[in-house]
């Protein structure tokens, strides 16, 4: 599937100042050293099992089969898993990873706060310290996940520079790790920036892909018929679709942030609206202009308003081994409201992109039909969000 | 294309930094004859880019202003053509891949010969990254200056026998207390470099007095100031050709009596 050095097709790579080749070289040997070390695969897994409470539930959503009137539907729930996320996945390799490498300190970006309060929590677990870089804008809007992060011994640093969201949280992130890198890794949140980050997280994501492959072995005794997950940089995506790629007959499906529209300006459907470039260490498909520069991006979900997307993605996406659908905002509420309902599960914001569009295909399958959806966390921290939505008045 | 190797010959290099099209194109063109009549040995002129993520906020603010003024690489490049007409020393841009990539990199650098640019430097394009421009960049005669930073150690070998132009060398702030210590790095870093190869070396030090850039001279053959100049130009906007020319004068005076 990929090539030397990090490539997916055309895309992936290394493109980094000179400053950061020596960290990120770094990484690539101890990644490579213990990616293979029983002891430290051992040690993951009990971490996975007793502390971030996998494997997750491969959930049967009988109503939801039952209303739609086609494919049975399947649930991974991810949102149940400690800190609410798939999130978590990733980060208890990498602290890990960082905490072999004999590093004392760990930093990140994050969007929503998701990431940063995985993070800070095995940070706060295997005794790092831990500073989360956060534009302001989501600082602004997601008071409680920085206070979480705070209560959970993480420094919080609000980015005011360019756009004050992701991205430029990953800009800040990257310019600590310039600054300060001999005690110090950078924990990536998703299947982004430069090798190695899209190939580690990836790996530490696959488990999601790999449990759904084995539960429904058990229940059905067959592979599913289509897996859909949301896409941002796309971490849970990968980690729900890498197992699949080689069964053909399994269409993966990526749902993208389309905000008010793909025709609208403020959206962040990068693979719908997106052009190759070069950005964050990768080369992938993003969103911006003619003169390459990258578009302010807009989504109701803070997670998936990023303007790439991860590099391994953009070639799934060219090789048509993957499909990947723009969903709306009003679509993810609606179904963010759906599944509350009719399942009594409220998913992230990011996990209803992939629930709207499951609704729309669901009854153009058989009945014998499976789908399954990653619900890759849960909704609480969506819920003013929301409320905001729907013109709803209450205090959080 | 020797105009930049021309430009260390005899002398330590003053090289001035300014982003482009900040406060607006007209200012940046004005500026380069100017800067270049007060001393500057070669001007690096930035093309702006909404993420600078190898530069601090001073960089990133004018990248910022430079934007909303509405500055795209055409207009640059139309800029430089002009501007050309009028000096003789060498003209860098510097920028990230993403714009120059997106422009289409043979295209870049066909237009950057064709109007008079002399060097390129990109921060993101590493060493191991560097096929992605270099065979574009030679066959329009363009020189692809390489970074070494502080952390290169056994990677300045690689890079410094593969260098054109001038070795543009990163080094850490001035913090008071390990100054010393820092201008003896350097000065080993130099050592380094120079048992490989003869390329220039221009040190970019967060420079700002002229004290500082003379001592930052007398352990290499150039420095460059960035940060210095654009904040001049952030506090005086269209008015900042006489103070940024009254300091160009001043850095290169204590550049050459290094």
């Amino acid at each position: 599937m990929e090539a030397k050095k990090g490539r997916y097709g055309l895309y992936g790579g290394q493109y980094i100042p000179e400053t950061l080749i020596p960290a990120i070289q770094e990484v690539e040997k101890a990644y490579d050293t213990y990616k293979n070390d029983v002891a430290f695969q051992l040690e993951l897994k009990n971490l996975m099992e007793n502390y971030a409470g996998r494997p997750s539930l491969l959930y049967y959503a009988k109503k939801m089969t039952k209303d739609l009137g086609g494919a049975k539907i399947y649930l991974k729930r991810e949102d149940l898993n400690h800190t609410g996320s798939h999130k978590i996945n990733n980060v208890l390799g990498q602290v890990l990873l960082a905490k072999k490498m004999g590093k004392r300190r760990v930093i990140a970006e994050t969007g929503a706060g998701q990431h940063g309060v995985a993070t800070a929590t095995a940070a706060a677990l295997m005794g790092l310290e831990c500073e989360i870089f956060m534009g302001k804008e989501d600082t602004d809007r997601q008071v409680l996940n920085c206070y979480r992060m705070e209560l959970l011994g993480a420094k919080v640093h609000p980015v005011t520079t360019g756009t004050m969201t992701l991205k430029d949280a990953v800009n800040e992130t990257m310019r600590e790790w310039a600054s300060r890198m001999d005690d110090t890794l950078y924990v990536l949140g998703s299947v982004m920036g430069p090798h190695p980050f899209p190939m580690i997280v990836r790996d530490f994501q696959k488990v999601i892909g790999e449990e759904i492959k084995e539960q429904l072995m058990k229940l059905e005794g067959k592979l599913p018929d289509a897996v859909i997950a949301c896409v941002g940089g796309g971490s849970n995506a990968m980690g729900s679709f890498y197992e699949f790629i080689p069964d053909t007959e399994v269409r993966l499906i990526g749902c993208e942030a389309a905000g008010l529209g793909v025709d609208n300006p403020k959206n962040a459907a990068t693979i719908a609206n997106g052009t190759i470039g070069i950005f964050h260490g990768m080369k992938s498909l993003f969103c911006q202009d003619e003169y390459g520069q990258i578009a302010p991006v807009y989504s109701i979900s803070a997670g998936l308003d990023y303007p790439g997307i991860g590099p391994e993605h953009a070639n799934l996406h060219d090789t048509g081994r993957a499909e990947y659908v723009p969903i709306t905002d009003e679509e993810a509420v609606e179904a963010f409201e759906y599944l509350s309902r009719i399942e009594g599960i409220i998913p992230a914001i990011e996990s209803a992109h992939a629930v709207a569009y499951a609704k729309k295909i669901a009854s153009k399958f058989q009945k014998d039909q499976i789908i399954v959806i990653t619900i890759s966390g849960r909704g609480d921290k969506d819920v003013a969000a929301i409320a905001r939505y729907r013109g709803v008045e209450i205090f959080d | 294309m020797a105009r930049i190797s021309v430009a260390f010959e005899h002398r330590k290099a003053f090289i001035a930094f300014i982003t482009g099209g900040d406060p607006d194109i007209e200012t940046t063109e004005a500026l380069i004859p100017q800067m270049a009549a007060a001393g500057a040995d070669i001007i690096a002129i930035g093309i702006p880019f909404s993420d600078p993520i190898a530069e601090g906020i001073v960089i990133q603010q004018a990248d910022e202003r430079a934007l909303r003024a509405g500055t795209t690489t055409d207009k640059l490049l139309d800029m430089v053509k002009r501007v050309r007409k009028k000096v003789t020393i060498p003209l860098v841009f510097m920028t990230y891949i993403n714009p120059v990539f997106t422009y289409g990199t043979k295209h870049f650098f066909e237009k950057c010969a064709e109007c008079g640019i002399d060097g390129v430097v990109i921060p993101d394009v590493p060493f191991e990254e560097r096929e992605e421009v270099n065979g574009a960049c030679v066959a329009a005669g363009i020189e692809l200056i390489t970074m070494i930073a502080p952390t290169s150690r056994e990677r300045i070998d690689m890079i410094s026998r593969y260098a054109n132009g001038f070795l543009y060398c990163m080094s850490p702030l001035g913090v008071p207390e390990v100054r010393s210590k820092t201008i003896a790095d350097l000065k080993e870093m130099i050592n380094h470099i120079k048992e490989v190869s003869n390329i220039p070396c221009a040190i970019s030090f967060g420079i700002t007095t002229p004290e500082q850039a003379q001592e930052i001279a007398t352990v290499s053959d150039g420095t460059i100031v960035g940060s210095a100049i654009v904040q001049l130009i952030a506090q005086n906007g269209k008015n900042c050709i006489e103070p940024v020319c009254q300091y160009v004068r001043k850095m290169k005076e204590a550049v050459a009596s290094a």
